[in-house]
């Protein structure tokens, strides 16, 4: 096990230099030179130029990659021109708040998804499969913002049994309750489409695994139907189930863009808007390369607890 | 097992069903034509009487819905809605199909490349693939636009080359298979090209799965193209789709929601109807799902019959009387078994012997009520167990029995182990299903058991996975399973079929061996006439969904009544027979669900007169032990009979 | 007389090298076939028997130019076609064609029959449309199929007639040499009996050279001149067909024979449950068999049998042979 998951990290480093190299070839794709966009357009061409030197943007594009590089491995990852505070420390502060989003709303995914998945393929074409597969449909075609643009104005602004958005009450907040009421709908919005993924996948693995063979032979030993379903069926379905759920992962922090926006979360998505639309480049290049970086170690851990599961994985 | 219910449905043509499978779906029907008519008012937008959708008018801002002038009110600068709504819509739709396309045709040609070619090309093609996967999607998204600058064909590029793994991965996975496919190695012998192959080859036979990846991502790409433009990132002022429409009214959500829930709805009845069709036309395409195939097998068999039997007058250990199953397939029924009337008794080996599709592997799956329903039903007939009847019995009856009292061995021993489970907890499983014992006498339990079916090394090999043995240790483990209860019958499908010859003589002489030890009573399934010699007292020779003839082994293998049971012998070459022609049986059995009324065979045989294609010809007993289905049987006892 | 086919030393390793990038282990090596020699001249059928595993369909895919042999020699009526396998296999196609095990799954669900035909035809033999069409009626004859079935699709057939339209396929190109992999062990035995008479007269009408590859001992003793046993990647024992079976010299060959079940021969282990099959990524240094093998000594153990004829061209692979 152990030699398994040593080997799994050996691969994510290409991966994840991979990513860096993708992230500075989009980023060099800019037209114009980020000095002008930092400067403004006012800026006099000495000025210009001068950034241009400070921020090694003379040299060849190699080697500037090679030097964003090794600053990053340092810890360095520049300057936000706009927040003038360093990437890395904004990244993190804001990656902490997004985490929380996004990870209550893949727990919250995860355990429903799969259980709705599972009584609805158990359960096939009755009144429950029914009424999940329509509740997800729904699910999967609303957009998320759009349903918590909703969600604000039902329970926040009618009902007022929730706050309209941001992590903690301006006055008086600040402990783990207050984030909770925050939290409530926005992580509900964001789960409800992974949800849907989740249960609708769930249920087609449920399905396919229930016509295998060995599902038969537990029946033929006179093994009880819950325990056919809910350990043979189930665990035999997880083996597919479980790197859907590392995909949602991606999809929930990608959803977390959109919610943070609608909710004012302070997360690293909504910095990450605010960067593109200031044009503030060192702060995008960073936010993008930490947040993927995690995303592959996260998915690292999908597969070693796959290999925890099946054991003919393990090599 | 059901190969009468896999092969059949595919022999009716396949053109022209597309539609109609689509149509009966009445879900996708309903979103298909909510789909069509808001397609149809996108494309008439410049031809609809329609404000101008960027006329300023400050004065008549957020204007409420239904005020007039203005059907869906205006919005923050009093521009009419509605107006606005439908040239976002036309805009949405044209920005979600082509990104979707783009993706498609791109993701399509890495993966049929990666797929086909396989080895090094593969190699790179995927990594750089699951280096873009490795992004979660929206930050790839966010960079390519955060390069190429916000704008609405700007956000199209960005969704659709994130979208590109997910169809290269999919296309990738099924040329894989294909091209693994005896037909591409065929083609490669007449003389294709590699792009020949992957054109006239491959490409048809992906089709249908790049069309249901799209129909099923199309959705979402409008999804994502919206929320693009509803960051700001998209479209760009004064020109608006769905998604910049909802981010600008988001900016007077609490005091003016209907600008914010006009387009918002519209995003929701687009996706959501373009999902509803693309389910219907994934579930039309794929021929899995098109047979009924992907439903899951309840827990046991649907019973719908009229009447039961009455009990025989000597019962015997299991009765089979009459027993029909069929298979219910849309509007067809497949008459898998019409009639089927078996006795075992006490510590005899009995073996049903047929062709595919004769009707054996479901007449032994019917006996427990394990033929997988949908879309099997037992439309007729009884089983009893010790004259007690068992198929309308309450189901917690039937689960006692089943692995208790009556157990099986199924074909193929890799695909009927749970992977998952170490063959100890399996067998350990079967035992406490029936019996409170503890943990460490039910293994002690297992571990004799696996050194009496003699499996090499059984205290080591009783927690290895199924994947971890060769054929014949899996068939070992299946029938320790099968015995760990002392069950009074074995019900052995096709046990050694799958296993090698030296395998199979094995693992032949352990059952035999088992069997008269703890005098347990086997009834034998298997197409193969030398296992059946070796291993049964009596034979049960079924046609077409009937027996039709029986009879203690010797007497039907050396004097065969039947004229079917005759020709079939004389069809099996035997070792030491030399070189020869071989006897053959002209035509095919008859379909199933196409029955010819009187004797199935009659069309394939040489003795048929027009009386045996009349009515119903039962099945007859002669000698003491014998009987057949036959008015012209070949043998003269036989013929004397009545 | 030169044979039709000839094979010599031809070998097959799968896998070994290295993983990408060039670091890790040296990956497993398996040696899939290994030194296999055989002929087999014009109008004659060679058998080749074996179980799961042991070789018979790579060697196969070898002499079809389906599959690049590691190293050997592969000469069709004089020809050395070796190197041009796994590259070239339009170049196999003209002289020797394949049927395959799965009759189904070898024809494109998404063609024709007439189209399936009309491939060998015109890429092999760049004929015109006109003489194609005279062409596939002739074959269609030959293999008893009705014209009607031109423009219909696979599926709709059982798999006897697919067989048979497979055999068409193959006879399109107007081979020498056919390989038959398992032609008829996908069918069932009545059918199976139709589809290996017409083979036999296929034979003589289009003088024809078999190749016939089966798991069933009692089926290639009745189809074959000469039957080649292999065992692990090896052949193990090459002779006449009525001789094989009936006085095996190599001690598998007899285990086979003794296996097969056959209606009035009582039931018996023919082997204790114990055998221990050879592991192919771990081969054992001398006759692979030795371990199942009752007449075994310590020579099978370390050095490898060679492919030795008694005399009267029965040839075996063993130390001790039983004859």
């Amino acid at each position: 096990m152990g030699a398994y998951i040593l080997k799994r990290l050996l691969a994510a480093i290409p991966v994840i230099l991979g990513i860096t190299v993708i992230v500075f070839a989009i980023i060099s794709l800019i037209p114009g030179d980020p000095a002008t966009a930092i400067l403004g357009s006012y800026a006099t061409p000495e000025n210009v130029e001068k950034l241009n030197r400070d921020l090694g943007l003379d040299k060849p594009l190699v080697q500037q990659y090679f030097i964003w590089l090794g600053n990053m491995l340092q810890g360095d990852f520049g300057r936000s021109f706009s927040l003038n505070r360093p990437v890395f420390d904004e990244v993190m502060e804001r990656f902490g708040a997004t985490l929380i989003l996004a990870g209550t709303a893949l727990v919250l995914c995860s355990i429903l998804g799969v259980i709705a998945g599972v009584v609805s393929a158990a359960r096939q074409y009755g009144f429950a499969d029914k009424a999940i597969t329509f509740v997800v449909l729904i699910g999967i075609s609303i957009p998320s913002f759009f349903l918590g643009m909703m969600m604000i104005l039902f329970f926040a602004v009618r009902l007022r049994l929730l706050p309209v958005s941001g992590m903690y009450a301006i006055y008086g907040g600040g402990d783990l309750p207050d984030l909770i009421r925050h939290l409530i709908m926005p992580a509900t919005a964001l789960a409800v489409v992974a949800t849907g993924v989740v249960a609708r996948l769930s249920r087609s693995a449920m399905l396919e695994v229930l016509r295998q063979d060995f599902i038969r032979t537990a029946r033929a030993k006179g093994v009880g139907e819950g325990r056919v379903i809910w350990a043979h069926a189930l665990k035999a379905a997880m083996v597919s189930i479980i790197p859907v759920i590392g995909v949602q992962a991606g999809f929930v922090l990608s959803g977390a863009v959109y919610i943070e926006t609608v909710f004012q979360w302070p997360g690293v998505g909504r910095m990450l808007v605010n960067a593109i639309l200031t044009r503030d480049i060192l702060l995008v290049q960073g936010g993008v390369v930490i947040v993927a970086a995690c995303y592959v170690l996260f998915n690292l851990a999908v597969d070693v607890a796959q290999s925890l599961l099946d054991p003919r994985v393990k090599t | 097992m059901t190969a009468a219910v896999s092969t059949a449905p595919t022999r009716k043509a396949a053109s022209g069903t597309f539609l109609k499978l689509f149509a009966r779906n009445r879900l996708a029907a309903a979103g298909g034509m909510i789909l069509i008519a808001v397609v149809l008012i996108a494309l008439l937008a410049p031809v609809l009487p329609l404000q101008d959708p960027y006329a300023q008018d400050l004065a008549q801002k957020f204007q409420r819905p239904f005020s007039p002038g203005h059907l869906l009110g205006t919005d923050h600068l009093g521009r009419d809605i509605l107006s606005r709504l439908i040239w976002g819509t036309r805009l949405s739709l044209v920005v979600g199909v082509v990104a979707s396309f783009g993706a498609a045709f791109f993701g399509s040609v890495i993966g049929i490349a990666a797929g086909y070619f396989g080895g090094r090309v593969d190699n790179w093609l995927m990594r750089a693939i699951d280096m873009l996967m490795a992004f979660p999607y929206i930050l790839l998204a966010l960079a390519i636009v955060a390069a190429l600058g916000p704008g609405l064909v700007n956000a199209l590029i960005a969704v659709s080359v994130v979208n590109i793994p997910f169809f290269a991965r999919n296309i990738r996975g099924v040329t894989v298979s294909l091209a693994h496919k005896e037909f591409v190695d065929a083609a490669r012998l007449t003389g294709q090209t590699d792009l020949g192959i992957m054109v006239s080859e491959i490409l048809p036979n992906v089709l249908p799965v790049i069309v249901i990846a799209m129909s099923t991502t199309v959705g979402w790409m409008i999804l994502e193209t919206a929320g693009l433009s509803f960051l700001g990132l998209g479209s760009q002022p004064p020109v608006a789709d769905l998604g910049s429409m909802l981010g600008e009214g988001r900016n007077a959500l609490i005091t003016d929601p209907h600008a914010s829930i006009v387009p918002g709805l519209m995003i929701f009845v687009i996706v959501m109807s373009v999902n509803l069709v693309g389910d219907g036309i994934r579930d039309a395409l794929d021929p899995r799902l098109r047979s009924g195939a992907l439903t899951r097998p309840m827990a046991r068999t649907v019973v719908d019959r009229e009447a039961v039997p009455p009990a025989p007058e000597v019962p015997a250990l299991l009765d089979v009387q009459d027993l029909r199953t069929e298979f219910r397939v849309g509007k067809r029924t497949l008459h898998a078994l019409s009639g089927v009337t078996l006795q075992v008794r006490a510590g005899e080996c009995v073996g049903l012997i047929g062709e595919s599709g004769s009707g054996k592997s479901v007449t032994a799956l019917s006996v427990m009520g394990l033929v997988a329903s949908p879309p099997g039903v037992i439309a007729g007939g009884t089983v009893r167990y010790a004259g007690q009847e068992i198929l309308g019995a309450p189901f917690a009856r039937l689960r006692d029995l089943r692995g208790d009292r009556i157990s099986y061995i199924f074909q193929d021993p890799l695909a009927t182990l749970h992977p998952l489970y170490t063959i100890g907890d399996q067998i350990v499983e079967a035992i406490c299903a029936h019996h409170p014992v503890p943990k460490a006498e039910a293994r002690k339990r297992a571990l004799d058991l696996l050194e009496s079916v003699r499996m090499p090394n059984a205290a080591s090999r009783i927690d290895n996975y199924p994947h971890q043995m060769s054929g014949g240790m899996r068939q070992r483990v299946g029938i320790a399973m099968a015995l760990v209860n002392d069950p009074d019958l074995i019900i052995a499908d096709e046990p050694t079929t799958a296993l090698d010859v030296t395998v199979q003589a094995q693992i032949l002489s352990l059952l035999d061996d088992l069997r008269r030890e703890r005098n347990v009573a086997i009834l034998f399934i298997t197409h193969d006439f030398g296992v059946v010699a070796q291993l049964c007292d009596r034979i049960a020779v079924m046609y077409a969904g009937r027996i039709v003839e029986t009879g203690p082994t010797g007497a039907i293998l050396s004097d065969p009544a039947h004229p079917y049971t005759r020709r079939l012998i004389a069809c099996v070459p035997e070792l030491g027979g030399g070189r020869r022609e071989l006897h053959a049986i002209p035509g095919l059995p008859p379909a199933v669900d196409d029955l010819p009324p009187g004797c199935a065979f009659a069309p394939r045989c040489d003795k048929a007169q027009p009386a045996c294609r009349g009515g119903e010809i039962a099945l007859d007993g002669f000698g003491e032990t014998r009987a057949v289905r036959c008015l012209f049987p070949e043998n003269a006892d036989a013929e004397a009979r009545a | 007389m030169t044979a039709t086919l000839r094979i010599e030393g031809l070998d097959k390793r799968f896998g070994g090298g290295r993983s990408l990038f060039g670091f890790g282990r040296e990956k497993p090596a398996v040696h899939a076939v290994q030194d296999a020699s055989l002929e087999v001249s014009r109008g004659q059928t060679l058998g080749i028997v074996g179980e799961s595993g042991c070789g018979k369909s790579t060697l196969a895919r070898m002499i079809v130019g389906l599959l690049p042999p590691s190293a050997g020699v592969i000469e069709i009526e004089g020809t050395n076609y070796a190197d041009q396998a796994g590259k070239d296999p339009a170049a196999f196609g003209r002289v020797i064609q394949y049927v395959f095990q799965d009759p189904i799954s070898s024809l494109n669900p998404r063609k024709t029959i007439r189209k399936i035909l009309e491939a060998p035809l015109k890429l092999l033999h760049g004929m015109p449309a006109d003489r194609r069409a005279t062409r596939i009626d002739e074959i269609l004859d030959a293999v008893n199929l009705r014209r009607e079935f031109l423009d219909r699709y696979p599926h709709e057939f059982s798999g006897g007639q697919a067989q048979r339209i497979g055999i068409a396929r193959a006879l399109a190109a107007a081979p020498r040499i056919l390989v038959l992999d398992e032609p008829v062990s996908a069918l069932d035995v009545s059918v199976q009996a139709q589809v290996l008479n017409l083979l036999a007269r296929l034979k003589d009408e289009f003088d024809l050279t078999y190749l016939f590859i089966s798991h069933d001992l009692a089926v290639v003793e009745a189809v074959a001149d000469r039957v080649a046993v292999m065992y692990f990647g090896r052949i193990v024992e090459l002779a006449a067909a009525q001789d094989i079976f009936a006085r095996p010299r190599h001690h598998y060959t007899a285990l086979l024979a003794r296996s097969a079940p056959t209606v009035g021969r009582p039931l018996g282990a023919p082997e204790g449950a114990d055998a221990e099959l050879p592991d192919p990524l771990n081969p054992p240094p001398g006759c692979a068999f030795a371990r199942r093998c009752p007449a075994a000594t310590e020579i099978c153990r370390n050095l490898q049998p060679p492919l030795e004829d008694d005399g009267g061209g029965h040839f075996a692979a063993c130390h001790n042979p039983a004859r």
